[in-house]
């Protein structure tokens, strides 16, 4: 079905949907608030989607292998709340904290995927598992209140922008994104990527083929810890410490990886569709916001986008061939 | 088929949803698409706002009379008082116990620790024991049943909850142990003495009129916050509400933040992009206040009149940038009362059956004398603890 014989970009079957949706609500926050009639309007947007578009690349890894990630939002708040703690407002102590917590969001990782892995658990009840004991273990450490301070230095990844020519100020976090998004597009277009998507599909089809789906599984595992450690850095550097920072983020991340049009159970999906999912979440957020739309309905509307979407992927390819056969353009505004 | 016909539907829907409600926004949409405070809420009571903003201005006394200043936490505001004499119990060796509804955040933890010093400074009270709720109703209602066993000379309620509490303390009460109830209140009146600040409306209104004050007429005021349905949250919006809609400021938005800093700075940022300029934020729990000035910050745009609260990193980022800032105060220094009061209760001394305690706030002309360069930035100022002995150790 799908030659090779010339180089095109690998836009799977639910990622055009995903870049119309994107492209529309981008256009339509120009003309919303004037802030966005130049780039640092799109760039403060980005910086604030960065940490969730982040996210929302690990927990693909994990969803496209057939998994789910719901501890990434716990590791989150956990992560925050020991970089305050270990740094202590003082800057000489951020490059080994900041390894420090990369170091457990590989653990966390690795813990989850030996447990799914090893003793067969499935990952929805691994991770549930793992989001109680974060919880649970940071409100023992903290008696539910933050200590410690984070350094100047710990928030530039998060807060602080980089002067770039034509662009003016880039925010750090953007050009991490992008190092992310790149090095992720990389390794599903490799050759262990495309097992990994295999695996989501046909987990004995792979194994009989000589795949090593265990290990494949706990490599999307832990790559969304690392990947989730990475975002809390963005997200504490961004705006400071917090319990409350991870609350509810695996679930925005699962539905931006739903809204990417990849499919639960794994199996099919992009990761730029991915990607793109989590940065039209926040775009939608944001053009609520600026048209006076009350916060109080943001997870309403992410509802119903969980629910639209796995629908339309459900249904989607049938659909989208009669909606191609009718007129060339899909049928989003 | 139809299946099919539906899901292109609800995602028309919510993609139109998207595209279409920037309509009204362009035009008249701008002036008036935000939410005015014009409804008054029903958390607003008009006898108790008149009595809490009476409270600012009065003079708060000492208990038992003349004698120079007393500290703010032994004063009280008006108050009625009750003997004690039937619960005296001389000769000390005290049991004090405490049923403690949660120190799930800054302002409890600071709190608790300075109660656990003022216990420290009193050795007539042999044992303190503490319980702690974990902010669930069930289990203050059955830590308040296990302490009758406990022999406590005296009991101190520091309710999860208003409604749900109020039988658990009434059953304490039969019991004939003195009761002391602080923080928030009760619906019953057999507590020997019931101890809080003034209140929601005093704190609310404080940075209301603050603002009302320092932001030109027809200027934009935001306000944040943290969630919506808590009574005194509630009753601090409704105090900054009323005063408010009798101004010419406009309220260009009302969002709740879940105490949550990046959700803070990302609404703020979204607001500046919105509106191009925010003269005013208005907060009902300052814990968030420095990620809402950074947002101004990071987006280059003029820093706003602020009400915060008093945290250290709040005073100490006012400071630093000159910010237009107040900050009432929900003093933690209430938790050094219930103890005294215990005292007063136990050795027959009268106590106001209801002890206000004065409720200062922080403004340009005090803000020095309350930033601690070397306490932790979630530390709250007005705890009265920086002259106790063991000061600062505990609180850091």
């Amino acid at each position: 079905m799908n030659s090779r014989l010339k180089w095109r970009p690998r836009l799977t079957d639910g990622t055009a949907p995903v870049l119309v949706v994107l492209a529309v609500l981008l256009v339509a926050l120009a003309f919303a608030g004037p802030a966005y009639s130049e780039p640092a309007g799109y760039l403060a947007l980005l910086k604030r989607a960065a940490p969730l578009v982040i996210l929302a690349i690990g927990q693909y890894l994990v969803i496209v292998s057939g998994g789910f990630d719901l501890s990434v939002g716990s590791l989150v708040t956990a992560e925050v709340v020991i970089a305050a703690r270990l740094i202590n407002g003082d800057d000489g102590n951020t490059v080994w904290v900041v390894a420090l917590l990369l170091g457990f969001g590989v653990l966390v990782g690795l813990v989850n995927g030996l447990i799914t892995t090893r003793l067969l658990v499935p990952s929805f009840i691994v991770t549930l598992g793992m989001l109680l004991v974060l919880d649970g273990a940071v409100f023992l450490w903290t008696g539910g209140a933050p200590r410690g301070a984070l350094s100047e230095s710990f928030r530039v990844p998060g807060r602080g922008s980089l002067e770039i020519p034509v662009l003016g100020q880039v925010p750090w976090s953007v050009l991490i994104l992008l190092v992310v998004l790149v090095g992720a597009v990389l390794f599903m277009r490799g050759g262990t990527g495309r097992t990994l998507i295999a695996v989501g599909d046909n987990e004995n089809a792979v194994r009989l083929a000589g795949g090593r789906v265990d290990r494949l599984r706990l490599l999307a595992f832990v790559s969304s810890g690392l990947l989730a450690a990475l975002a809390a850095i963005l997200l504490a550097g961004f705006a400071g410490v917090s319990a409350q920072v991870g609350r509810g983020l695996e679930f925005r991340a699962i539905t931006a990886v739903v809204l990417g049009g990849v499919l639960l159970g794994g199996g099919r999906g992009s990761v730029v569709a991915a990607a793109a999912g989590a940065l039209s979440l926040e775009a939608l957020f944001s053009l609520l916001k600026l048209v006076g739309v009350s916060g109080a309905l943001e997870s309403a509307v992410q509802g119903v986008i969980i629910i639209a979407a796995v629908a339309y992927a459900a249904h989607g390819a049938g659909l989208r061939q009669k909606l191609r056969i009718r007129k060339p353009a899909p049928a989003l505004p | 088929m139809n299946r099919k016909i539906a899901v292109v539907a609800v995602a028309g829907v919510l993609a139109m949803a998207g595209c279409s409600s920037d309509l009204p926004g362009q035009g008249a949409g701008n002036a008036s698409s935000s939410k005015q405070p014009t409804a008054k809420s029903e958390f607003f009571d008009q006898p108790e706002y008149d009595r809490q903003l009476k409270f600012r201005t009065a003079t708060a006394v000492n208990l038992d009379g003349g004698g120079g200043q007393a500290q703010p936490w032994e004063q009280a505001l008006d108050p009625k008082l009750v003997d004690t004499a039937k619960f005296a119990k001389p000769g000390g060796g005290h049991h004090l116990c405490f049923s403690n509804a949660a120190v799930n955040n800054p302002w409890r933890q600071v709190g608790f620790k300075t109660m656990q010093e003022e216990v420290k400074q009193h050795p007539e009270i042999t044992k303190f024991s503490v319980l702690d709720a974990a902010g669930k109703d069930d289990k203050q209602i059955s830590d308040i049943q296990s302490f009758a066993s406990q022999g406590c000379s005296a009991l101190i309620v520091s309710p999860n909850t208003t409604a749900t509490l109020t039988p658990a303390v009434e059953a304490a009460c039969k019991t004939g142990v003195p009761v002391i109830v602080f923080d928030r209140g009760v619906k019953t009146s057999c507590p020997v003495t019931f101890i809080h600040p003034i209140g929601g409306f005093a704190f609310g209104a404080d940075g209301a009129e603050f603002l009302k004050e320092k932001v030109p007429s027809g200027g934009k005021v935001l306000a944040l916050r943290i969630l919506p349905g808590v009574d005194v949250l509630e009753q601090r919006w409704a105090a900054a509400n009323q005063i408010f809609s009798g101004s010419g400021l406009k309220v260009v938005g009302v969002e709740f933040t879940d105490g949550d800093a990046a959700k803070t700075k990302s609404i703020v940022s979204t607001y500046l992009q919105r509106e191009g300029k925010i003269d005013g934020i208005w907060m009902d729990a300052g814990a968030t206040a420095v990620a809402a000035v950074e947002a101004f910050q990071d987006a280059g745009a003029a820093l706003p009149a602020i009400v915060g609260e008093d945290q250290q990193d709040f005073l100490r980022m006012w400071s630093k940038e000159k910010l237009t800032a107040v900050a009432p105060t929900y003093p933690t220094y209430q938790w050094r009362t219930p103890v005294i009061a215990a005292l007063r209760i136990l050795t027959g001394k009268q106590v106001p059956q209801e002890w206000v305690l004065p409720q200062p706030r922080i403004t340009q002309d005090n803000l020095k004398d309350f930033i601690k360069t070397d306490m932790p930035p979630l530390h709250y100022a007005m705890c009265g603890c920086d002259s106790m002995p063991g000061y600062p150790a505990p609180w850091k």
